[in-house]
């Protein structure tokens, strides 16, 4: 199973075992970080599930949406490694990614 | 989680439901540090998890139930939250500090969190009770109308709101006829403004679903199963399948009687606290004071009240001290259109539309005595986002600027002044 490395706001990084066909926000959940609130379930509308990505990773990830990008610009914390995770396939080809759990609006 | 019947002790918080709002409560207790003891009391057999997909990708197979579950089994016992499962909460005794279940467990509390919800209403007319008659809130609802979908051709759904339209949506995709039968002249009357209204019966329609409006079903036709729809004007709308989605009645009964002051749910405070000393009631079944709705007390029906709510207590609770002051906003899926909702109509006395409808990407803004109060944004997140910043501030924009979806909203929060 591919991993996820997952840091969350106090630096302490976790290391969570990815279940291809769920998002990135569904591996963090199922692995019980709760500071991912994640509210609205993956339905972008909400931007509760706000992460860093690695950029190492970046040419992996899919293309930020006009949706995905709307809703990042409503954090006050959107970098320009900033991905919603639900917005995010867990794949193999993501072994090893590592995301950091962006602060809370 | 724990299948103990007849359990009895003593927890220093609480909590009653273990639907989103009282999840999140025992959640965000942990969050802010709070190191008593906790328990969850819920009445169904599941740990607690997400309702809206019940009327969406649940109902239609797309996402098992796995996917649903807000935190998996292992972080409530990490978190060292007592999860009781499959009992319900029917005697409160506010003096004595102490809660009864149906299955005879009795628990005594320092603070009692109520976050209960409300159970579906249902008709009261002859045949109401026939099979074949659902409703949609919990995952054994679901399950029960899925298990029953094969053998379905026609279904009528009583009810133009969000569980109604989206039902139909999903039978409708399916191949299942569908008919939406509505009471008001328009489906989504207690929700949303005309425009919007009138967009998703032409949605609907386009899909092939047939909807009745200012339509009252006079009683259910079958003998065992329900076998069609007599409605008030004599016709006959046949089915094997209904499903009623005409709203929640508060399930408050055990609060009320042990003297909660409310009509409409219980009445809470800024701090969610109920009239019962060391009780705090918090989502659907809390009626409360809300600036986005003119100051008027209301219940609202949704995960981010449920949620924000449940953080307060979490924060009074630890002594951090908050208000329930947090902008509403919630979210619909029908067919492939996302509707993203911000800020509360009701009360509203102008709309400005924004974009095109024909297309199937614009908005409805609403207008109270020439400031925004709300938005319904159909795949315009856009517009969902930033004008989240004009209801916050309740801002008066000119319903020109807002009519022209060349200018973006974030544009129109920056120029206009903040309200006097």
């Amino acid at each position: 199973m591919p991993d996820l490395h997952v840091t969350n706001r106090e630096g302490d990084t976790k290391t969570l075992p990815g279940r291809p066909g769920t998002s990135t926000m569904e591996v963090i959940r199922e692995g019980g970080i709760d500071e991912l609130i994640a509210l609205c379930g993956g339905e972008i509308s909400c931007a509760t599930c706000h992460v860093y990505v690695d950029p190492v990773f970046a040419d992996r990830l899919p293309p930020v949406s006009e949706d995905e990008d709307a809703l990042l610009d409503s954090s006050e914390y959107r970098e320009p490694t900033s991905r919603l995770s639900c917005q995010i396939p867990f794949s193999e080809e993501l072994d090893g990614l590592r995301v950091t759990i962006a602060p809370e609006d | 989680m724990s299948g103990t019947t007849g359990w009895s002790g003593r927890y220093d918080v609480v909590v009653v439901g273990a639907g989103h709002g009282g999840a999140h409560a025992a959640a965000a207790l942990r969050q802010h540090g709070f190191t008593g003891s906790i328990a969850l009391v819920g009445d169904e057999p599941r740990l607690p998890y997400e309702r809206p997909p019940l009327s969406k990708d649940y109902l239609s197979g797309d996402t098992p139930f796995e996917r649903l579950l807000i935190h998996p089994e292992s972080y409530w016992q990490e978190r060292d939250v007592d999860v009781l499962t499959d009992r319900r909460v029917t005697t409160v005794d506010a003096d004595a500090h102490r809660i009864g279940c149906d299955d005879g467990t009795a628990l005594e509390y320092g603070h009692l969190v109520w976050a209960t919800g409300g159970a579906p209403r249902t008709l009261s007319c002859p045949g109401h009770e026939l099979d074949g008659v659902h409703t949609v809130r919990t995952v054994a609802d679901s399950d029960r109308l899925r298990a029953e979908l094969p053998a379905v051709t026609r279904a009528v759904v009583v009810g133009g709101g969000y569980i109604g339209l989206e039902t139909a949506a999903v039978l409708r995709a399916a191949g299942k006829h569908v008919t939406v039968v509505e009471a008001q002249d328009r489906v989504l009357a207690r929700v949303a403004g005309a425009p919007l209204s009138r967009f998703y019966e032409e949605l609907h329609r386009s899909q092939g679903v047939d909807i009745r409006l200012g339509a009252t079903v006079e009683r259910l036709e079958g003998d065992s199963q329900v076998t069609g729809v007599r409605l008030a004007d004599g016709e006959l709308v046949p089915c094997d399948l209904m499903i009623v989605g005409i709203g929640i009645v508060p399930a408050v009964a055990a609060l009320r009687a042990a003297g909660a002051v409310g009509s409409d749910g219980v009445e809470v405070d800024e701090r969610c606290r109920t009239s019962l000393p060391d009780v705090f009631a918090i989502g659907d079944c809390a009626a409360h004071r809300n600036r986005y709705a003119d100051d008027a007390v209301i219940r609202l029906e949704s995960v981010q009240n449920a949620h924000d709510q449940a953080t307060v207590v979490a924060q009074v609770l630890t002594g951090t001290g908050a208000r329930y002051d947090a902008v509403p906003w919630f979210w619909s899926k029908q067919y492939d259109l996302r509707l993203q909702t911000v800020g509360l109509s009701a009360g509203h006395d102008a709309t400005v539309v924004r974009g095109e409808p024909a297309m199937g990407r614009f908005s409805v803004v609403y207008l109270r005595q020439g400031r925004v109060v709300a938005l319904d944004c159909v795949n315009a997140v856009k517009d969902y986002v930033q004008g989240k910043k004009l209801v916050a501030r309740q801002m008066r924009v000119d319903p020109a600027l807002l009519a022209d979806a060349t200018v973006p909203l974030k544009e129109l929060a920056a120029v206009t002044p903040a309200p006097s």
